[in-house]
Formats: structure tokens, C-alpha cells, sequence
């Protein structure tokens, strides 16, 4: 860890964007979370809020910096310390999809168009082990990464105005769930009975960066099973934590 | 309690915003114009979080129900009490079954109403702002009835008026620092970034106003990376789009510049086919 060859730049006058090479892959996700987690037990009290994205990191303070160049010293000085490795520990989620037809509205479409039959698209969406980057777009939505190559389906070339909540789809070479209702352009092929945001929990999502997220396909039945328990609030997501 | 007898164009509540929840991919949102609307709080000593109603272009009709002080700031639509014309950025007392209303817009786009107290809505995620998909509404509706957080002193007396700076309002100079992507336009492109004039196109709202100019560009999508209110995104068509108070929290589209944070709360008083330059910020 501490190995990339970050750039630091003052992003208006309250905040300090961090960024990694122009690359998208766990290693680099790694070192990004690795340096977030140290900023935030470093405790500056003046910043507010540190997101991250594929390659980057956003600090923001609670008011005007007044020298951008003292606090980029300060944020290098703790990248630079080494520290011993840390083992990376992190939470696998099941989440169960129903890739019926009512739902997949897409599936058709994609399976013609890949000359791959709809069980085998299914297949390859569930066996995949993806991973969580960071949570953007929408309050709750994942990006994920992971998807077979065999699977990337350019987005449609207009949006739908009215995605359905849960709804699981593919737009070029990402997948996702839609966490709420939204207008949307990627290809839908399944429904997810889980609710990704809880505007009533203290933390309102329950992946976080660096998790993995796995599919499993469920009948509908099973689907309106699994609606009825999360809406009743006594559904438990099957989750593993893995040590590595 | 306040009765919404009509809600205007656009009418919601606001608070400063909903801090700490970005990582889960929550909008910042609150007032737009955050000068305006903490000032409305200050001139009736209330706390600075205080909620109030935000109103965008025209305003709404309030039926009051009890004594207790308000004060209108931001845009001037020339508010009255009972038909009677009443001063913006000045403490009114009203009492039960006076009727707030709103007419002629003569300056800004954005007027705040402030009660004694506050607005007293649900919290969701530490803060009143409304926000589909967050909070249950995410503008006040007719025969709505809101109510007021309770305090000691719900007639704030005073006789202050505040003189308020009309460059607020009137100023043509958006005051901007470079965008991360800044670096990679050509020196001719960056020049034109603040030599050009821009204006608010009809594409406007509490999540980004799209620019009615467009800006000739090659620049590269970038790796999905962080934004904020007061990020201009740069698209391939050339459009110029400043994020605003309930904007996405990331983005795919070059940042060429940054707003100042007081240069939001002015650009929030602009309406379409408003002009302005960008400036550099120092």
C-alpha cells in the first residue's frame, strides 16, 4: 500500500481532490479505501465529509481552506507512512434476483443481439462475484465491478422515464441495481426483492466499498416471499464476512 | 401552524443541508441561495439551521393560524399581508388568519420565508431539506399544514431592516476556481471559459442549470469520479452544466471549473436568459 503515484488538487475553496492513475481495478480500489480509512482515524476536525470514487477522493472542509498547500503536505506526510499491511476485511452479500420475464424486460433483446440464450445470460449474471467501488447516481446505488465480458450491452439510446425499484439491469460494462424509482437507460433483465437505501437507518446502506456483492436467481414466488419478509422489516441478507 | 391555501411554483423546505450521508450517494440539497436563507433566520434570532420555505419564481399563499413573527429575504415578489404591502428583510408580525401572499417578481428568482422557530417538518438523515425519494414530499402542496417548532419567544420583535447588498442580485461576475479537468482544454479554450458570455438556459432547477451557450470541446469522458454544488461539467456537445444544492454526487463529465460557494448562492438568484462571465476567484 502507498505505492501509486497520486495527484493532489485544491477543488474549490473547500475541498482537496485526491487521484489515483485513470485505472479501474482492485488494487487500485484497495489503496483508495486503505488511504480513506487512514484519513479518517487521522481526525482532522475541520474536514466534513471524505468520499471516494474508482480512482479518487474527495475531502471537503467546513470552511474555506485557507492554505490548500500546508493541507496537501499534511495528507502526503500520511500517505507516505508505512504502516504494516492490513489485511483487508470486508463482507460478501447474496442477493437474490428474479429473472422472469415480467421483470426482464430487456432479456430478450440482449440474448438475441449476443446470440446467448436467456438461462445462459442468467448463468453468467449469477455467477459473477462482483465488487463494490463506491456508492454514486442515485442515494444507494452501487457501482459495481465484475461483469463478464460476454454480458457488456451498450445502454439504450433513450432512457426509460420510470426504472421500477430494484430493478436489475446492464449499461455497457457495468451492472447495478436501482435502489428507487428513477428514470434510466441501462437494459433491465431482473428484479431484486432487497431494499439498497433505508432512509430510516443510521447508515442507510448496508454494502460498503471494498464489499462483494453475489446474484442468485429466485422464482417469483420466492421473490414475493422474500418482498413480503424485507417489507416487514425481518429480512436477513445471507452475508459472510471474508478475512484476506 | 401555516396553511398552504396555493404553493406557488415551486415551493419547499430547507434547511443548510444534509451533511454526511454523500458516501451512500445522498445529495447535499438545502437552500440555494444559503446567503439569503440564513439571513432570513439571523433577523429573527433563530438558529442559522432553522428550516424555511424556499420559493422559486412565484410565490405561494399562506393562510397563518397564530401569532408569530416571519421574514421574507431573498427574492423581492413583492409579498403582502392582508393586501398590504410588507418589506422584505424585515421582521412582520402576524397574527391568525392574516393572509401571506406573493405578487409582482421585481428582482432574484429565490424568495426565503422564515418563521420564529423554524419550520418544524420530518428529519430525515439530520436534516428538513426535501428531497424525492428522502424525505415524503419533496415540495409543499395546497392544503398542506406546516408546522412550527415552538419557542419561547414566538413574537420576535425588532425594527430592523436589514439594507442587503443589491450586488447579490445584480452582479454579471460568477467567481470561479479551475476544475480538476481545467488543464486539459487548450489555452484558447480556457481563455474562452472567461472572455465568453453564458446565460441560464430553460434547463434549470435545484440539481444543475444547464448553460443556453455552447463550448466547443475535445475533451475525454473521465473515469466516474466526485462532484459537487458549484462543479461545471463539460460535455461532449459542448454543454456547460453547473451542479447545484440537490446535484448527483458523482459524475462522468470533465470538471472544467468550480464555483465559489457565495457565487452558488448568486447564480441561484439568476433566471433564464440571465447573463454572466465566469471570473477567477481569488
Amino acid at each position: 500500500m502507498g505505492d501509486f503515484k497520486l495527484k493532489y488538487k485544491g477543488f474549490g475553496d473547500r475541498s482537496i481532490l485526491i487521484e489515483w492513475p485513470s485505472e479501474i481495478d482492485e488494487s487500485t480500489l484497495n489503496d483508495v479505501l486503505y488511504f480513506k480509512n487512514k484519513i479518517e482515524k487521522h481526525n482532522i476536525k475541520e474536514i466534513v465529509d471524505i468520499k471516494s470514487a474508482y480512482n479518487s477522493i474527495l475531502i471537503s472542509y467546513n470552511y474555506t481552506i485557507g492554505n490548500v498547500y500546508s493541507e496537501i503536505m499534511t495528507l502526503k506526510t500520511l500517505y507516505s507512512e508505512r504502516v504494516s499491511p492490513n489485511n483487508c476485511v470486508y463482507k460478501q452479500w447474496r442477493i437474490p434476483v428474479c429473472y422472469d420475464g415480467g421483470f426482464a424486460l430487456d432479456l430478450e433483446d440482449i440474448s438475441v443481439q449476443s446470440k446467448l440464450s436467456k438461462t445462459e445470460i442468467i448463468a453468467l449474471h449469477s455467477t459473477s462475484l462482483y465488487t463494490v467501488y463506491f456508492i454514486g447516481f442515485l442515494p444507494g446505488f452501487l457501482y459495481l465491478g465484475g461483469l463478464d465480458e460476454r454480458l457488456y450491452f451498450p445502454r439504450k439510446s433513450s432512457p426509460r422515464l420510470n426504472v421500477k425499484k430494484g430493478a436489475v439491469a446492464i449499461g455497457g460494462t457495468q451492472t447495478g441495481v436501482y435502489p428507487n424509482e428513477s428514470p434510466g437507460g441501462w437494459n433491465i433483465i431482473g428484479n431484486s426483492p432487497i431494499s439498497f437505501f433505508n432512509v430510516s437507518k443510521k447508515v442507510p446502506c448496508f454494502a460498503k466499498p471494498g464489499d462483494k456483492i453475489q446474484f442468485y436467481a429466485v422464482s417469483k414466488l420466492e421473490y414475493d416471499n422474500i418482498k413480503a419478509l424485507v417489507d416487514a422489516g425481518v429480512f436477513q441478507i445471507e452475508s459472510e464476512v471474508i478475512d484476506d | 401552524m401555516i396553511k398552504v391555501l396555493k404553493a406557488g411554483f415551486y415551493t419547499s423546505i430547507q434547511d443548510l443541508g444534509r451533511m454526511n450521508y454523500q458516501e451512500y450517494g445522498v445529495p447535499y440539497s438545502g437552500a440555494m441561495d444559503s446567503y439569503s436563507a440564513q439571513l432570513s433566520n439571523a433577523l429573527l434570532n433563530n438558529d442559522p439551521n432553522a428550516a424555511i420555505l424556499e420559493v422559486t419564481m412565484t410565490g405561494p399563499e399562506l393562510l397563518i393560524n397564530g401569532v408569530t413573527s416571519m421574514c421574507i429575504t431573498g427574492a423581492d415578489m413583492s409579498p403582502t399581508i392582508n393586501n398590504v404591502r410588507v418589506k422584505n428583510n424585515h421582521v412582520i408580525q402576524v397574527e391568525k388568519g392574516d393572509i401571506l401572499s406573493f405578487g409582482k417578481l421585481n428582482y432574484g428568482f429565490r424568495a426565503y420565508i422564515a418563521v420564529s422557530g423554524g419550520f418544524q417538518s420530518e428529519v430525515v438523515m439530520e436534516s428538513r431539506s426535501m428531497y424525492n425519494g428522502i424525505t415524503k414530499g419533496f415540495r409543499i402542496c395546497k392544503g398542506d399544514e406546516l408546522q412550527i417548532v415552538s419557542s419561547e419567544n414566538s413574537i420576535y420583535a425588532s425594527n430592523a431592516t436589514l439594507k442587503i447588498n443589491r450586488e447579490h442580485f445584480k452582479t454579471l461576475c460568477i467567481e470561479v476556481f479551475k476544475g480538476p479537468e481545467f488543464d486539459q482544454l487548450s489555452p484558447a479554450q480556457q481563455k474562452g471559459l472567461f472572455t465568453e458570455d453564458f446565460s441560464v438556459s430553460k434547463d434549470n432547477s435545484r440539481m444543475a442549470f444547464q448553460l443556453k451557450e455552447t463550448f466547443k470541446n475535445n475533451l475525454q469522458a473521465i473515469i466516474t469520479s466526485l462532484v459537487m454544488p458549484g462543479t461545471v461539467q463539460l460535455t461532449p456537445s459542448g454543454s456547460l452544466i453547473v451542479l447545484m444544492r440537490d446535484c448527483q454526487t458523482t459524475g462522468g463529465y470533465p470538471r472544467v471549473l468550480q464555483l465559489k460557494e457565495t457565487s452558488i448562492d448568486i447564480l441561484a438568484q439568476k433566471f433564464i436568459g440571465s447573463r454572466f462571465r465566469f471570473i477567477v476567484a481569488n
